[in-house]
């Protein structure tokens, strides 16, 4: 489905080759036509591939999906399409699966994004110290990045296991009862913030760390000339030093949060999985199109699911950008 | 996943996320014909798509087929699970690309197959040699005009199995005709024993059954129609079976007569492994997997006892695509594959029961006892079960869907999520939803 967010990261404007007057006679006219379909001509050919690629598999089925959300279709018959207006998205304002998916996806964005970022935050200053086999802790930081959505799912799925999983053995031992971790809606969604976090915390911690690395250090000894401490040094020197990848990785973990299907899926495992949980007490809305789509085979509503994703996504960015505009005003 | 039979093929349950995307990308391919076989050299290549554990690769048969027709080469490709199979079949039938010449269907398709799909599949009516099918299993997957898109492979009728050393400590019988006669005929008397073990279980954290669900299918699956009638309507609603079905299944619930697991779902197979309930409704593909979780610590811990009511849970065919270029041979293939002597073989083999009535009469399948389970004798309680199943069964497009949604609905009740009204009615939306 077509909720990819690729954004175009083209980058300047070309350097205008400087305006040449009219040259004479017709071969150095000729020249001066390639020459100039050489400068003006070529930027466009070398970006060309990406942008032919994101037509045909970002832009294409972005209106293909539009198209399709606006009829009535099933997985088996493709080509029997009842064209239904804006029925489908009447209907999904008006489904309370909708905006229970919508609050389950923002709840659980927020129980694995804020610590998320906390935790990379303060990963990224330790890792900033000079210390023994540093570039070991920076790449085992990475490893978990690496591991694929299914595997890391998979054991913690084991590890949040009711009867037999290790956490609730763990709290067994200390004489607290078993925690029905898939059942339960706060357990659920905190176990599949937990996968998140593992994921991603250290990816986010390399990021920040890159940024620090980029701070001069004459700004830290400023500061400890004037007195301040390691604390003050972090909120006054280094967050402000690493605001913009800050608001980056915010970025990224918003459209991370909003896209989030594998984690839930793989956790609640089968028919609990698809439909994220017998009471769809942890379905995101990534779950919910998947449930439409490949549950019960209805491509015209699991179309419009994922435009409704689409169009949370460009609000966030609006709203986003409305405040930005606010505040540079009244400062 | 998705319907019944399909439980007892998942292999592992992440596959499928993972398999659905590698299964719909990689379809098409740069075979010569559509379906990959054909003819060349005098050789014959036929494709089949499978999936789960239908017995027909693992236990050798292919193998076999090859060597007796030395020009025939046979190239099966088996997805784990069966939702993620059916998913990626639909999309194929709908673009006419990347089948297989055989296909198998799983029983709670064959409604949506033969409705929507009839004309993509070759016609069996009149291949000969297959008149030894039990008459229910070929009408399944019959079109209203009298075409045959398939042939049938295994069906699922029912017993219950049970734990022999936790009915002993529960001062209950532990021989297996008399923990049949303790329950025969009526459902509510299955619970009603439930209540007396757990009474009399005084040693630890034991349930009565595994779930909810596995009593709800049990019983709605006894009767000839469950969630659909003959002429395709919705009538789950208004459907006693269906309704006596949820009323005993929500009192087992609610009187904590079930372990709240999810059958074929993690927690099941650890509950299996360490024994955390007593009974479970189990269709004769089951045994295959309680024996391999449950382990052989557990052996002779198990025994089977005749279910109350007879029910069919499950069961597959093989059917032949239209377009394939070897229709012929693969039909052939299949007749072979589905005839008296092979099922019984995969029965011997991996406890399958045959859909063939010939096969379900030999020796081989009477006679057969099951060593894990006691010394059983599984062919005739499965075979007696067999006989037991309602001769007419009305399959419904969206049954698997359906079956699935209820057992959620238990599943609420279960949890103490909801009390059974609620739960009644929430299943009730969602089966709105899902048929669209």
């Amino acid at each position: 489905m077509a909720t990819s967010t690729t954004k175009a990261l083209a980058g300047g404007e070309p350097p205008r080759p400087s305006p040449r007057s009219g040259g004479g006679d017709t071969p150095r006219r000729r020249g001066a036509l390639w020459h100039r379909l050489d400068i003006k001509g070529a930027p466009y050919a070398f970006v060309a591939p990406f942008f032919i690629i994101f037509a045909a598999f970002s832009f294409y089925p972005l209106i293909y999906t539009s198209w399709i959300s606006l009829h009535d279709v099933e997985l088996a018959t493709l080509d029997v399409m009842e064209w239904v207006a804006f029925d489908n998205y009447v209907e999904l304002w008006g489904d309370s699966r909708f905006w229970n998916a919508l609050q389950n996806t923002i709840t659980i964005g927020v129980i694995s994004t804020v610590p998320q970022l906390m935790m990379a935050l303060g990963m990224a200053h330790l890792l900033n110290y000079r210390m023994r086999a540093s570039l070991f802790f920076r790449v085992a930081s990475l490893v978990p990045y690496a591991t694929s959505v299914a595997a890391a799912a998979l054991v913690f799925t084991m590890i949040f296991e009711r009867d037999f999983g290790m956490i609730n053995w763990a709290l067994g031992s200390v004489g607290i009862d078993p925690v029905n971790w898939e059942s339960d809606k706060w357990p659920a969604q905190i176990a599949i913030s937990t996968i998140v976090i593992w994921r991603w915390t250290g990816y986010n911690a390399l990021l920040y760390l890159a940024a620090m690395q980029a701070i001069p250090a004459d700004r830290y000894e400023a500061a400890s000339l004037d007195g301040a401490s390691r604390w003050q040094q972090f909120i006054h020197v280094t967050v402000p030093g690493i605001r913009s990848t800050i608001v980056f990785t915010i970025v990224l973990s918003t459209i991370g949060a909003t896209q989030l299907f594998g984690e839930p899926l793989i956790f609640g495992q089968g028919p609990n999985g698809v439909t994220g949980g017998a009471d769809n007490q942890y379905q995101t809305l990534g779950l919910l199109l998947y449930e439409e789509g490949w549950k019960n085979y209805q491509m015209g509503r699991s179309a419009t699911v994922a435009w409704a994703m689409f169009m949370l996504l460009v609000l966030v960015f609006v709203v986003q950008r409305v405040v930005k505009r606010l505040r540079s005003r009244t400062s | 996943m998705g319907t019944l039979g399909s439980l007892r093929r998942r292999a592992v349950a992440t596959a499928a996320a993972v398999g659905a995307l590698a299964l719909v990308v990689g379809c098409g391919g740069s075979d010569d014909s559509a379906t990959g076989g054909g003819k060349k050299d005098g050789k014959v290549t036929i494709t089949m798509g499978m999936y789960g554990v239908m017995g027909i690769k693992e236990t050798g048969l292919l193998e076999q087929y090859e060597k007796e027709n030395p020009n025939v080469d046979i190239k099966a490709e088996i997805a784990g699970d069966e939702q993620t199979y059916y998913t990626a079949l639909q999309t194929r039938l709908a673009a006419g690309k990347g089948l297989k010449d055989i296909q198998g269907i799983e029983i709670g398709r064959a409604k949506e197959i033969t409705e929507t799909q009839a004309d993509k599949f070759a016609d069996f009516s009149k291949v000969e040699g297959t008149d030894h099918f039990l008459p229910w299993k070929e009408s399944q997957i019959s079109t209203k005009d009298g075409k045959v898109l398939g042939l049938g492979t295994d069906i699922g009728p029912m017993a219950v199995c049970y734990r022999k050393d936790y009915f002993e400590k529960a001062g209950l019988p532990t021989d297996r005709e008399e923990v049949a006669k303790l329950w025969a005929g009526d459902w509510n008397k299955y619970v009603e024993v439930g209540r007396t073990f757990k009474k009399g279980f005084k040693d630890g954290d034991v349930a009565y059954m595994d779930a909810a669900s596995g009593l709800f299918n049990a019983m709605v699956y006894g009767y000839p129609e469950q969630y659909y009638d003959e002429n395709g309507e919705l009538i789950y609603e208004t459907n006693p079976a269906v309704k006596e079905a949820w009323n005993l299944s929500a009192d087992a619930a609610e009187e904590g007569l079930t372990a709240k697991l999810r059958q074929f779902q993690p927690g099941w197979d650890p509950g299996l492994a360490n024994g955390t309930f007593a009974t479970a409704v189990c269709p004769a593909w089951m045994l295959s997997h309680i024996s391999e979780k449950a382990g052989d610590a557990n052996k002779g811990k198990w025994d089977v006892a005749k279910a109350p009511k007879g029910a069919n849970w499950g069961g597959s065919f093989l059917g032949v695509v239209e377009q394939s270029p070897v229709k012929e041979e693969a039909k052939k293939l299949v007749a072979w594959l589905t005839a008296p002597e092979q099922q019984a073989h995969i029965f011997k083999e991996i406890g399958n029961i045959p859909s063939s009535r010939t096969a379900l009469d030999s020796p081989e399948v009477k006679n057969a006892k099951s060593e894990y389970f006691s010394g059983a004798p599984i062919g005739q309680i499965f075979g007696a079960a067999a006989q037991e199943i309602p001769d007419k069964q009305v399959l419904g497009r969206k049954d698997g869907t359906i079956k699935d949604t209820f057992s959620q609905g238990l599943a609420l009740i279960e949890q103490g999520d909801a009390t059974r009204e609620e739960a009644w009615k929430t299943t009730g939306e969602r089966i709105e939803k899902a048929v669209g």
